[in-house]
């Protein structure tokens, strides 16, 4: 088994008084690419927003390669190597799509991806370069959103929904490229609503039920039973 | 650019063509151009709204007093010292207001101008509440002549507001001016990104800070007479200041400029009727809040696509098809 990058320890998360994350454990190991699923409110974006420090947990909740980092600022985080996508993008409206993506590189970590680098995976971006995010199409926003992530160099990435709102086509094109995303060694969190998605390109799946980890297993040996059941907490 | 280049010659050449009158309104409104930039970088920009900035333009006032009168500096070095010590005094001050957020933020930055207000009106060498004026050996070291002086004030006022301006400018131009428009734009992701925050805003807080000092010192400069009330006063320093860069366009790089000439434009016309001007005003700004809230600016700029200062993308001819 190779070395833990991420390991999540008894991990719970509140909105004010509201408890959203109930003693979250989890193992990521590097390289991995593991599956977040969950119906609405299960709590999924919540352990996003956790583990890229958006919001402030006890410091050794979340252990990054042996660092108790769950009480860092977010900024500190995204020094340390962890990206996110955030759901619905947020883009920056003001800027074009290019200095959108010069954002994302602004933390001047090393690493593979470059301007070119995104723009030869996403070749649309490179056309468009010059127009304001915002009037980009969905599927281009979210490449936007996804290439400024990559452009920080990132050791483990985080995507948040990266399918949501978006045309069957489109979400193709953006799933085909995550082979090469993951391909150059990068350890990846994917939340995702489509349990087939998730499940084609993850080889471990969590399963997440009311702020608990409802089931976990390997990708291939997961029956579909189990993962309905955890999905809608139908106990049989 | 050539245009702009002319138009600064001749607004320099003002002593020699325009009566005091003209050349004190003149430098009145190079002054309240630059506290207009400033506030516009600060709350348009950074997201600060900030209610206290009189605070520093008081203090670069008192400054420019008690280091001419007790410390013996020329005004000019007096001005930027004052620029200087308030920046380092911003520091503390951001420290304590920046854990308040919104409508809270804006109180803090008011209450701490109080506190400034009432510290100085202890200082009876100052004048305490009655404030003093400044010493002719002072004044005269500025210029022997009258006409002199006001000339080099003039040009005082001339010169920074276009350093303001074009310290904004570069500033929003650069690496550090991106990551300030992606975190007005969007927290979140900027953080995510690793940007910052807290940092970046106090950045701009304390260069904010330095150069209204130096801007409050000048206009006492002007003014030749300081008091705690009329130094920190929230109307003059602030509420005109918000207006003007209400009213022309928040968050725009020309916005201040139109706003301080329609302030002008307003104040020279309406003045002479007291509280009717104030009405006027007020009037005014709640129409534009609601009518267009991006100001004059934003209605020009979207009747016609134009820009005075290229901050923002241009579509480049690769998709001419595409508007942004």
């Amino acid at each position: 088994m190779p070395e833990p990058i991420l390991q999540l320890r008894v991990l719970d998360a509140h909105y004010g008084d509201f408890q959203a994350l109930f003693g979250i454990d989890m193992d990521v190991s590097d390289g991995e690419v593991i599956a977040i699923i969950g119906a609405n409110g299960a709590g999924k974006t919540t352990l996003m927003r956790s583990i890229s420090g958006l919001l402030p947990n006890a410091a050794a909740q979340i252990v990054y390669r042996g660092q108790p980092i769950g009480a860092l600022r977010a900024d500190q985080i995204a020094q340390s190597g962890i990206a996110l996508v955030p759901e619905g993008r947020q883009l920056f409206p003001s800027l074009s799509v290019e200095e959108n993506l010069l954002i994302g590189g602004q933390v001047g970590r090393k690493g593979p991806w470059s301007l070119e680098q995104i723009f030869q995976l996403f070749p649309v971006l490179k056309e468009r370069r010059n127009q304001a995010a915002t009037t980009l199409s969905g599927g281009q926003q979210q490449m936007v959103a996804i290439g400024r992530a990559l452009m920080a160099n990132p050791d483990l990435i985080l995507f948040d929904e990266i399918s949501l709102g978006l045309a069957p086509v489109i979400i193709k094109t953006i799933y085909d490229a995550l082979p090469q995303i993951v391909g150059q060694g990068m350890t990846a969190m994917l939340v995702e609503q489509d349990i087939t998605k998730a499940l084609s390109v993850s080889s471990r799946v969590y399963c997440l039920q009311e702020g608990r980890v409802s089931l976990e297993g390997r990708t291939e040996t997961i029956d579909r039973d189990d993962i309905t059941r955890a999905y809608f907490g139908t106990e049989s | 650019m050539i245009i702009a280049a002319i138009g600064v010659l001749i607004l320099a050449a003002a002593p020699w063509w325009a009566g005091r009158a003209e050349l004190r309104l003149l430098g009145e409104i190079y002054l309240y151009l630059a506290l207009a930039y400033l506030w516009n970088l600060m709350a348009g920009y950074a997201g600060l709204v900030s209610v206290g900035q009189q605070a520093y333009v008081g203090f670069g006032g008192y400054m420019l007093f008690a280091l001419t009168m007790f410390g013996g500096l020329h005004p000019i070095a007096a001005v930027l010292a004052a620029g200087v010590i308030a920046a380092l005094l911003s520091v503390p001050v951001a420290a304590l207001i920046f854990r308040l957020k919104g409508a809270y933020f804006a109180i803090g930055t008011w209450v701490t101008a109080e506190v400034f207000r009432l510290s100085f009106a202890q200082v009876s060498s100052l004048g305490g509440g009655s404030g003093s004026s400044l010493p002719v050996n002072v004044v005269k070291s500025l210029a022997a002549s009258r006409s002199g002086r006001e000339a080099l004030s003039y040009w005082l006022a001339l010169g920074s507001a276009i350093v303001v301006i074009a310290c904004v400018y570069l500033f929003l131009r650069s690496r550090r001016g991106l990551t300030l428009t992606a975190i007005r734009d969007s927290e979140v992701a900027a953080a995510g990104l690793g940007i910052n925050i807290w940092r970046t805003k106090l950045e701009v807080y304390v260069v904010t800070s330095a150069f209204t000092a130096i801007i409050g010192g000048l206009i006492f400069l002007q003014k030749l007479r300081i008091s705690p009330d009329a130094a920190f006063s929230v109307n003059d320093w602030t509420a005109f200041v918000i207006f003007i860069v209400v009213i022309g366009g928040i968050g725009t790089l020309e916005g201040p400029i139109i706003g301080t000439i329609l302030f002008f434009l307003l104040r020279e016309t309406l003045a002479d009727l007291g509280t009717v001007y104030l009405i006027v005003l007020g009037v005014l700004a709640i129409v534009i809040m609601l009518k267009a809230p991006k100001g004059v600016w934003g209605l020009i700029r979207s009747r016609f696509d134009l820009e005075l200062f290229p901050l923002s993308y241009r579509v480049k001819t690769d998709t001419p098809d595409k508007g942004a």
